[in-house]
């Protein structure tokens, strides 16, 4: 909505030159809102919907006067309202095709009637002009202000649909406020006012007209206004709202109540102010007013949840840190010291000149502000306000102890949540642009702290923080001998590494790091020699590494041997980012290749020894594991001796640790001698137990790696022994479809090599039927894996009767409509192996899978065709289908096929034609034989 | 005419290499518009017949004011103590170079010994507690429910005293000083402004740099 009507004002200026709204979908649903906002307005706020208008609101309308019911006077084609205002004026007219209304309350009732011509209406409204033809007389100079009248209804609609009770005033506010006010001074007793001034005529590049050390209070600026009928008031603007203060004697001091604005403070003291600013012209222009610090403050709600941008954020935030509720501050009874000194200094802090201040921020660097009393204090005793007011003023070694106190304290998640909730990521973003590094370093260091939850990351983004860290990444960090000037800048880009590093975590920040050049930048720091350099670009890096766009770059680049260097670190959190990095970017061939060729294997081998460190030992597995998808790779892991230190890695590890461990293992298992080494070194037992984890990512890649190793018949005798046939069956009960086509999979490999599998399988209950049933899945997958299980357990005839009688023939004929060639393939062989029980060809033919399968014949796709030849020539053993076939015309493919270098195609395609051709031969002889007889 | 300003533009050389020599952080071109700056207050200076040798303690004072920002009135008198080294109550063409060579170029050492000297006020080489109280006085406003007006202050100079005071003496030596400005540099002006702002640093520098490079060119 916020942003709906941001856009809405940008386009308003573009049409009230025409004055006419183009047919956008954006306009259609401002002019729904707006239709929404007066139909309720009237009962929403019926008090101001009984306001007067001094003009009325005039257009052309569709509307007739049949339309009108009771409540209007109709002659002829004339309507007028009953209602009328002090003077007798009809609050609504229609002489056709114009009408004129003159408040909310008869507008929403005009909009009732229109019925499903509402819109228009609206449209109408909208496009009409402010005419003064009824009341010449009073029109006046005031509404110069207003050009359009769209403006005031999106102003109005954001301002009641979003209370603005909470609002920090700001000085545009203010000054808006009192520009309008201005215009209607003097005049008399015509004028609202005698006179309003400020009491200083400068005004701070901020905006505040306040003195500095009054800034930090919240002060904006001091007003003298003189009212028509009381005497001279004194007035202090703050953000917190409007007060009388002590004139000119005593002028910081505040002698009332705190108004929410100006207006509201001068009704209740002036009647005259009050009665003449209850015309609603004038209520308007303060409503636009109003509305603007509605707009302030709607940016800031809007940033809070937009439904679309909630939940696009990257999926690495799942372990990401609640929002909890506020804690309240405990009451007063067992507060430590530090509390009672950190209010004093607090309150110097408020009081103080710039001098005293910065004193007092050195004095509170003093405590330990790790210390949750102390930060809580800070709070609770409303420091961080003040700390953050003063990263607004001008004085930068204010903000320079400002920043080295929030760089601290916000290492607590509440006080990063106060900070975002106060608007402090804008000030500090502002910050990045100081000529001063000092202050851009500890500026950048802050939002690395506070930017470790959602909404402050894309506060950052929306403030556009992250252009400006990644500017600060631009220096030289590998140059021999420095000028101080240039370690100041390596510092600054250490800092604003940082705080890449922790906006990264959000998907939309990655691509808006990327669109601001900051991997080219990344990758020139990557040289650095410096860790504290390294370890935040390494971490961005690999945070952002999730994303394909940055994998191709960090290869192109040229970082991955930057990346290999650095492997051999002596840091271990440096060692892991990038183990991490290369883990996430292997996923492609070229890095894996490129990892090879700088020799990055056998670090990464070596960080196994690393075994206590957890964190480094799941980037370390993640990396071997990826990169063993290259058979180079695995020949020449294991010259380091890799399998027996991963194998020995599946006992006693982190679940993160084993997925990696299992997946490598299932990579290495693809060369047959490793098969035989992973059960030397004693790997099946423990494989075959991870088969019972709760954890799918692991169960894929255990069930993947017993496949493997299931081809080995020795292997296999073990796993049998400990029943791994019927852990891995059973893992198709799974809700998981990776998990279930893995386990289907390894399932083949385990039927395929075990001895009287057959028996195995017969003796795990529900399991046939546990197959059929997941031929009924929507996952391709699913069904090629499971399809090729069938094939594998339907070579047993007994086990074949069974499928036979649970129904899987059907099943099976179902899917042979589709288009999924893998599946496709396997599907034709599990249909070819079911054809050699009783009747089950027929059934097929009956079921209808023949005249798909011919269809099936013109797949482009090898193991396609063949496996289909084979199947029609198991189906063309029953002379219906060969009818079906002859139909669908199978002779010609299938002659094509004959002349193919694959034998057992050969075979079957001439198999087929075969059968068809005996059929025909037998029909003529037949027909031959009733003719001669 | 001319030969007399040639003359002039020749002691003035001979003079910034002199100066130039004995000051850090300027060279000879950059010394050179210094002194016509100099000058040029000298001559805005009201000097009343006398022949006087250097900025009387108003001119100072107003040029501090105007050039660098500097306001804080009990500052500005110390500053121009400090500037004025032998005491003479004006400021001489190498003092004010001098000073300006901390103003505007001064490492941390020169600043915080330049600053200390300025927070000296009886010279006794060191802070004191009624010092201190002397130039934080009346920068916290008062509350309304305190008795004694100062209260806040003095509190505070006792917290920056527990803060800065290494060798429990009870005022700051020099060495506290220095110690505790190295170590939290915000605290170098902790008791007053008297050294300009860093933007004016910024826009004073270029254009010393930018007029002594004019005055390079238009020799060739």
């Amino acid at each position: 909505m916020g942003i709906s009507l941001t856009r809405a004002a940008q386009w308003t200026m573009v049409s009230s030159s025409t004055a006419k709204l183009a047919s956008t979908p954006m306009n259609e649903s401002l002019l729904k809102e707006i239709l929404h906002f007066v139909e309720r307005f009237s009962s929403q706020h019926p008090q101001e919907a009984e306001h007067v208008f001094e003009e009325p609101l005039q257009w052309n309308t569709t509307l007739v006067a049949s339309d009108f019911k009771t409540d209007y006077d109709i002659s002829d084609s004339d309507v007028q309202s009953h209602e009328r205002d002090s003077e007798g004026h009809p609050l609504l007219q229609l002489s056709p095709p114009t009408v004129y209304v003159r408040s909310f309350s008869q507008l929403s009732k005009l909009l009732h009637l229109a019925d499903d011509k509402k819109l228009v209406e609206v449209r109408a409204c909208l496009e009409g002009k402010f005419e003064s033809n009824l009341h010449p007389k009073q029109s006046n100079h005031q509404h110069s202000s207003i050009t359009h009248r769209l403006n005031v209804f999106v102003l109005l609609v954001t301002l009641y649909n979003h209370p603005i009770i909470q609002v920090r005033l700001n000085p545009k506010a203010v000054k808006n406020e009192v520009e309008i006010l201005q215009v209607f001074c003097g005049g008399g007793d015509k004028g609202l006012l005698k006179s309003l001034r400020y009491t200083s005529d400068f005004e701070f590049s901020n905006g505040y007209r306040a003195p500095l050390w009054r800034q930090v209070q919240g002060d904006i600026c001091y007003l003298v206004i003189e009212p028509c009928d009381t005497e001279t008031l004194y007035i202090t603007c703050s953000t917190a709202g409007s007060f009388l203060n002590g004139g000119e004697e005593n002028g910081y001091e505040r002698t009332s109540d705190t108004y929410e604005d100006l207006v509201t403070l001068l009704k209740s003291r002036s009647p005259h102010f009050a009665e003449k600013i209850n015309q609603v012209e004038v209520l308007i222009v303060c409503l636009i007013k109003k509305a603007e610090v509605a707009l302030v403050y709607f940016r800031k709600t809007s940033a809070g949840a937009l439904p679309g941008e909630l939940f696009s954020e990257s999926s690495t935030e799942s372990e990401e840190e609640e929002e909890q509720p506020y804690r309240h501050p405990e009451t007063n009874t067992d507060l430590p010291s530090e509390y009672w000194q950190i209010q004093k200094l607090v309150r110097y802090l408020k009081d103080g000149d710039q001098i005293v201040t910065v004193d007092t921020l050195c004095a509170m660097m003093d405590f330990n502000l790790m210390q949750e009393s102390c930060q809580m204090a800070i709070q609770d005793t409303g420091g961080l306000k003040v700390l953050l007011n003063l990263l607004d003023t001008d004085e930068h070694k204010c903000k320079i102890g400002s920043l080295k106190i929030l760089r601290t304290i916000s290492h607590n998640s509440q006080i990063r949540r106060v900070i975002v909730d106060m608007r402090g990521v804008q000030s500090i973003v502002k910050i990045l642009d100081s000529p001063v590094k000092e202050l851009k370093a500890l500026a950048a260091e802050t939002i690395a702290n506070v930017a470790k939850f959602r909404r402050a990351r894309r506060n950052v983004r929306l403030y556009g923080g992250i252009n400006k860290l990644v500017s600060l990444l631009d220096c030289l960090p590998n140059l021999a001998s420095l000028t101080p000037s240039q370690e100041e800048d390596i510092e600054v880009a250490c800092c604003g590494a940082l705080a890449l590093w922790s906006c990264s975590r959000s998907t939309k920040n990655k691509k808006a790091i990327r669109k601001a050049g900051g991997i080219p930048l990344l990758g020139r720091l990557l040289k650095s020699p410096l860790q504290k350099m390294l370890i935040p670009v390494v971490g961005t890096l690999q945070e952002c590494a999730s994303e394909e766009s940055y994998r191709t770059d960090i290869q192109t680049l040229g970082m991955i041997k930057d990346l290999v260097r650095n492997l051999s670190s002596d840091n271990d959190e440096l060692q892991m980012h990038c183990a991490s990095a290369i883990f996430k970017c292997a996923e492609d061939k070229q890095t894996r290749d490129l990892v090879r060729k700088y020799k990055g294997l056998q670090p990464l081998v070596s960080l196994l020894h690393k075994a206590g460190n957890k964190q480094l030992l799941a980037a370390a597995t993640g990396a071997i594991w990826k990169c063993s998808i290259s058979q180079e790779n695995v020949t020449k892991f294991q010259e380091y001796k890799a399998l027996e230190i991963l194998v020995n890695l599946l006992t006693d590890q982190p679940e993160e640790v084993l997925v990696n461990v299992v997946g490598a293992l299932g990579e290495f298992a693809q060369i047959p001698a490793n098969k035989a080494a992973i059960r030397e070194f004693g790997g099946i037992k423990p494989l075959v137990k991870l088969l019972t984890s709760p954890n799918q990512a692991l169960l894929v890649n255990v069930t993947k790696a017993v496949g493997a190793c299931a081809t080995n018949k020795d292997n296999m005798v073990i796993i049998d022994q400990l029943d791994g046939i019927r852990l891995v069956w059973s893992l198709l009960k799974n809700p998981s479809a990776d998990v279930q086509s893995s386990a289907a999979w390894a399932l083949c490999a385990c039927i395929e090599n075990a001895e009287d599998a057959g028996e195995t399988a017969r003796s795990l209950i529900g399991g046939f039927q546990l197959i059929v049933k997941l031929l009924s899945s929507t996952n391709n997958e699913v069904l090629a894996s499971i399809c090729a299980a069938i094939c594998k357990i339907a070579k047993d005839e007994e086990n074949l009767a069974i499928l036979t009688d649970f129904g899987v023939v059907p099943s099976l004929a179902k899917l042979t409509n589709t288009t999924h060639d893998r599946l496709r393939h396997h599907l034709a062989d599990a249909i070819a192996q079911c054809c050699m029980w009783g009747s089950n060809r027929a059934s097929f033919g009956e079921a209808g899978a023949v005249a798909p399968l011919v269809r099936n014949l013109k797949s482009k796709e090898g193991s396609v065709q063949r496996s289909t030849a084979m199947a029609l020539y198991q189906l063309s053993r029953n002379p219906n289908n060969c009818i079906t076939m002859h139909e669908k015309e199978v002779v010609q493919p299938l002659i094509h096929m004959m002349g193919s270098d694959d034998e057992e195609l050969q075979e079957a395609a001439a198999g087929c034609v075969r059968s068809i051709r005996l059929l025909y031969m037998a029909n003529r002889n037949a027909e031959l034989f009733t003719f001669r007889n | 005419m001319s030969k007399i300003s040639a003359m002039n533009k020749r002691a003035t050389q001979a003079l910034a290499e002199n100066i130039s020599k004995q000051v850090e952080h300027f060279s000879k071109k950059e010394v050179e518009c210094l002194i016509r700056e100099f000058n040029v207050l000298m001559a805005e200076q009201n000097n009343s017949g006398r022949a006087v040798q250097g900025l009387d303690r108003g001119k100072f004072i107003s040029t501090l004011h105007s050039i660098f920002g500097l306001t804080d009135d009990r500052m500005t008198g110390r500053v121009f103590r400090t500037f004025d080294k032998d005491n003479d109550s004006v400021v001489s063409m190498k003092e004010w170079i001098e000073g300006l060579s901390v103003f505007l170029r001064g490492t941390l050492d020169e600043k915080i010994k330049y600053c200390f000297s300025v927070y000296d006020l009886n010279g006794d080489n060191a802070i004191s507690r009624e010092e201190m109280l002397h130039m934080l006085k009346g920068r916290l406003i008062r509350q309304p429910n305190e008795e004694d007006p100062d209260e806040g202050i003095k509190d505070l100079v006792e917290i920056i005293l527990k803060k800065m005071d290494y060798d429990h003496d009870g005022k700051l030596s020099f060495e506290d000083f220095e110690k505790a400005v190295k170590d939290e540099h915000l605290l170098l002006e902790a008791f007053g402004t008297c050294l300009p702002d860093f933007r004016v640093i910024f826009f004073h520098d270029s254009i010393h740099s930018t007029s002594a490079r004019l005055e390079t060119c238009s020799e060739y």
